[in-house]
């Protein structure tokens, strides 16, 4: 299973995460290439601080207005992530020391890299590489190979 | 449905999983290990005990708390167990799949 996660909002990171994961639980091979605000995930000083979108996103059934607010994202955030310890949910970095432990592969693209001034030393340190799209692919090469973006 | 395992008849669910606990005993947990390419070691007997005793506690098993149990880590568990070691294990100490995402 191969997954590119572009996004850093909490939600998409774990959807992405959990999908790894539990695709290692089945026995079913598993690598995940960060893109864009993805490399937030894997980012030190940012991996902690992932919130949730409180605007523009009619799930939160919150208006507009009200989601723009200052300190709304981090309440928002702060109550999800109480929700996702109660369901034994890990954080963000305990989940990726579980995946890769698990075996999952972490990648990072070269190109958001190079876009936001990212180091390799700046990122989690189970982070396997930093590749190009083109690495991408040759990693995903063979039969029965699923793509999944996030 | 009932399967013979080491000799023994034994009642298991559609993916093989025992539905009676007293049913098993180490053989058929040897037996149900060699169906999954598994020789059982000391180090696997410990985790399948304890999960069995995690199960008679009603606790509910992930990945995340076979990494917190102590008595293995997340990478020794996938290496002991290849492919599926949560199903596996489980299966091999007679109890139910966990329902787990995690």
């Amino acid at each position: 299973m191969m997954i590119i996660l572009s996004k850093g909002t909490l939600e998409n990171v774990y959807a992405a995460f959990v999908l790894a994961n539990g695709a290692r639980m089945e026995g079913i091979d598993a690598e995940i290439f960060f893109t864009f605000f993805g490399l937030e995930a894997v980012h030190k000083k940012k991996l902690e601080h992932l919130h949730v979108a409180t605007v523009g996103n009619p799930a939160m059934h919150m208006p507009t207005m009200l989601g723009g607010l200052p300190g709304m994202e981090a309440l928002a955030s702060s109550m999800m992530k109480k929700e996702m310890e109660k369901i034994d949910m890990p954080d963000v970095h305990e989940f990726l020391d579980i995946m890769t432990a698990s075996g999952v592969k972490l990648w990072a693209c070269k190109l958001a890299m190079d876009m936001f001034h990212y180091k390799k030393e700046d990122l989690y340190e189970g982070v396997d590489a930093v590749i190009t799209v083109g690495d991408f692919y040759k990693q995903s090469q063979g039969e029965g190979v699923h793509m999944l973006f996030v | 449905m009932e399967k013979t395992i080491a000799g023994k008849n034994i009642t298991v669910n559609e993916e093989g999983y025992l539905t009676d606990f007293s049913q098993w005993d180490e053989k058929v947990g040897e037996a149900l290990a060699a169906e999954a390419s598994i020789t059982l070691s000391a180090r696997h007997w410990e985790i399948v005990k304890y999960l069995q005793n995690e199960h008679k506690n009603q606790v509910a098993l992930s990945i995340r708390r076979i990494g917190k149990s102590g008595v293995t880590d997340i990478k020794e568990f996938y290496q002991l167990f290849p492919n599926a070691p949560l199903k596996t294990a489980t299966k091999i100490a007679g109890i139910p799949k966990p329902a787990s995402c995690i």
